[in-house]
């Protein structure tokens, strides 16, 4: 054994590079390599599942979901195709979703809590290697790999999932888009800076590892709800409110269904928002009241007098369907006169890629910011 | 000789408490220098300063004649093991070795393997699975591989039993005598460093007490008992250290350069021990004064 080592010394030594960053670098794979060659095997496997599963998707959707349309089925179709491997979908999609959590939590804040918690940095910053090479090289190998892994699963799982997200189209939907594509790379990165950040500031590893999940999702909420819808401009669509009932569901013309759909706002003539997604009143549940002399009034909005024939008595089913139709008509007419209008508030599904480099870019770019972070706080701080 | 170890009024403050305080030392080169004091009297600190994982708040430190941890150059001349010898416990024996001579230019890898084959460690063996007294010694194998000039300990037997103390300073004295290392060496027990050290330093009450090379203090430094006197009666030349008394009897500790020949006293060598309680005695007393005084202003 010793001998072994006596042997590689001698060659180390003999092929030493004029830069240490090498030798730094071998030193962080050594430390980290377990966890690595775990994640690896683990993507092994999943890939193996997937590539097993996959084609099957792909040939089930060309034989029932492509030449639905033909046989006039694709409710059923579509509905029976998405069933398939449900709890596959399920577990992809989630584990994506959490993926870049876990590095931050687990690759993230030990990077450097762990040395300080342990006391290890004093042997470590008192080699021949100054404690900013260390964290570059330790933040290169580490973070580099997270963002490896992280993309490596995203394209799995984006691959896998292609059939179905051809029939489940809403992928600019918060629900799925950091789910697919690029962004989960960028999230690692940010939840991997995040917990180191937290792991030199606070210098314990739990506790940085909770720091790390909590600020993680915190941001991933932001950025979801506050941030990307306001990215790029939103688009609006105004039409006159389509209801019969004024209880309708919302319109959604000119928009297709992979569009993402902010808001649906109704408006009266002076552009006054009056209600939402095609309701009227602060729920949507106020719609209007119809005299005993026929006039119509919106509540809040205004009145189209003697509009409605009131039904007759002792009428018969068919004359009921005609006063029916004939009270839709005129609500509609009565909408249209009081300028009531939907204005439906969207981001276009062409859009999806521009979203995805920019959330990625963006979380990148705060990864960036917190490694500047720890750089300074590990030679400013932590002295 | 130059010095390995220069302070100028070197400070450290951790938030508003005063680890150390206008500390102005020199340490010349080729001593084993030992650095005494009670537990909290900032030895770490002064440690951790000269290499460079703290920053001074005040004053400067130059270790081998540059800013401690200014290049990797400097890193490599300084060896440093940290108190409780802190190692990679989930790391091997050999994986520590790789670790050094990845990290160090100047690595004496035949001689790190030798020493790892005199202590009958197993290379395989995981460095958290090794006793206090192995891990030291793995510290102190990686800290003299490195081949520096100047090694630094902290407290590194203050863990250790006897025989694993023993051990390790014998390890530690074969080291300087076969490379002609300056070590600087911390610990609270000055029985440990009775035997490896000729040069002192005593720290205490974050100030720097007295420093010198053991055998001139050793020589300058008497135990004075007679009758009860006021310590300002003494000549010019002789500073009182430590003064204690009992109705009619004192007992002054005295540093004198000149022999003290005042037939009023019986004069008395004084061994290292009591000359390093002394002067922590005396630094005590000082601080309690001070933080009373501090207390009445409050």
């Amino acid at each position: 054994m010793l001998q072994q080592m006596s042997r590689a010394g001698a060659a180390w030594r003999s092929r030493r590079p004029a830069s240490a960053a090498v030798w730094m670098v071998r030193l962080s794979w050594r430390q980290f390599r377990t966890q690595a060659l775990v994640a690896y095997a683990a993507l092994a496997v999943i890939a193996v599942i997937l590539a097993i599963t996959g084609p099957h998707l792909v040939h089930l959707y060309d034989a029932t979901v492509a030449p639905c349309k033909t046989y006039g089925d694709c409710g059923i179709a579509t509905t029976q195709f998405l069933a398939n491997d449900h709890l596959l979908q399920a577990g992809l999609n989630s584990a994506l979703l959490v993926l870049p959590a876990l590095v931050g939590i687990f690759w993230g804040a030990p990077l450097v809590a762990r040395e300080l918690e342990a006391g290890t940095f004093r042997l470590a910053w008192t080699q021949s290697v100054t404690r900013t090479r260390w964290l570059a090289v330790k933040l290169g190998v580490v973070g580099l790999s997270g963002m490896v892994v992280t993309g490596l699963f995203s394209l799995m799982v984006t691959w896998w999932s292609s059939p179905f997200d051809r029939v489940n189209v809403a992928r600019l939907s918060p629900a799925m888009f950091g789910e697919r594509g690029l962004a989960p790379v960028g999230y690692a990165a940010f939840a991997f800076a995040l917990g180191v950040i937290a792991g030199v500031v606070i210098r314990r590893t739990l506790p940085a590892m909770a720091a790390t999940l909590a600020a993680f999702l915190g941001a991933r909420l932001v950025m979801t709800y506050w941030v990307r819808p306001n990215l790029l401009t939103p688009l609006h669509i105004t039409s006159a409110l389509q209801t019969a009932t004024g209880n309708a569901p919302p319109s959604l013309a000119g928009t297709n269904p992979a569009d993402w759909v902010l808001s649906s706002q109704t408006i009266n003539a002076a552009g006054q928002v009056i209600g939402q997604n095609g309701g009227i009143g602060p729920n949507g549940d106020v719609g209007f009241n119809v005299a005993s002399n026929g006039t119509l009034t919106f509540l809040g909005v205004g009145r189209c007098p003697n509009r409605v024939q009131t039904a007759q008595t002792g009428a018969g089913a068919g004359s009921r369907v005609r006063g029916q139709h004939a009270a839709q008509a005129a609500t509609q007419e009565c909408i249209e006169k009081l300028h009531i209008r939907d204005v439906l508030t969207y981001q276009p599904a062409s859009r999806y890629w521009a979203f995805q480099w920019y959330e990625t870019a963006i979380f990148l770019g705060l990864a960036l910011l917190l490694a500047g972070l720890c750089f300074w706080w590990i030679r400013r701080r932590l002295t | 000789m130059t010095a390995v170890l220069e302070a100028r009024g070197l400070g450290k403050k951790y938030g508003r408490r005063r680890a150390l305080s206008d500390c102005t030392l020199v340490i010349p080169a080729g001593h084993v220098a030992g650095l005494v004091g009670p537990n909290g009297a900032g030895k770490t600190t002064l440690l951790h300063l000269a290499v460079g994982l703290l920053q001074p708040t005040s004053g400067t430190i130059a270790v081998l004649g540059g800013r401690p941890a200014e290049s990797p150059a400097l890193l490599g001349r300084v060896g440093f093991v940290a108190q409780e010898t802190p190692v990679y416990a989930a790391l091997s024996v050999a994986d520590h070795l790789r670790l050094g001579a990845w990290l160090n230019p100047g690595w004496d890898n035949d001689g790190a393997e030798r020493r790892i084959e005199q202590l009958s460690l197993d290379p395989s063996q995981r460095a958290g699975k090794l006793s206090g007294g192995q891990r030291a010694q793995l510290a102190l194998t990686l800290a003299i591989a490195k081949r520096p000039e100047l090694l630094i300990l902290d407290e590194p037997v203050a863990s250790l039993d006897p025989l694993a103390r023993r051990e390790f300073l014998q390890h530690l004295m074969e080291a300087v005598a076969e490379h002609g290392l300056s070590v600087v060496l911390s610990s609270h027990l000055v029985a440990d460093l009775e035997r490896v050290c000729d040069y002192l330093i005593v720290l205490a009450a974050s100030r720097v007490q007295v420093t010198g090379e053991v055998e001139e203090l050793l020589a300058t430094h008497y135990r004075l008992t007679g009758a009860r006197r006021d310590p300002a009666s003494l000549p010019a030349g002789q500073q009182v250290v430590q003064a204690s008394h009992t109705d009619r009897q004192g007992t002054l500790i005295v540093r004198s350069e000149g022999p003290i020949h005042d037939p009023a006293w019986t004069v008395e060598q004084i061994s290292l021990e009591d000359l390093v309680l002394a002067y922590m005695s005396q630094a005590g007393e000082a601080d309690r004064v001070r933080r009373s005084g501090l207390g009445v202003v409050r």
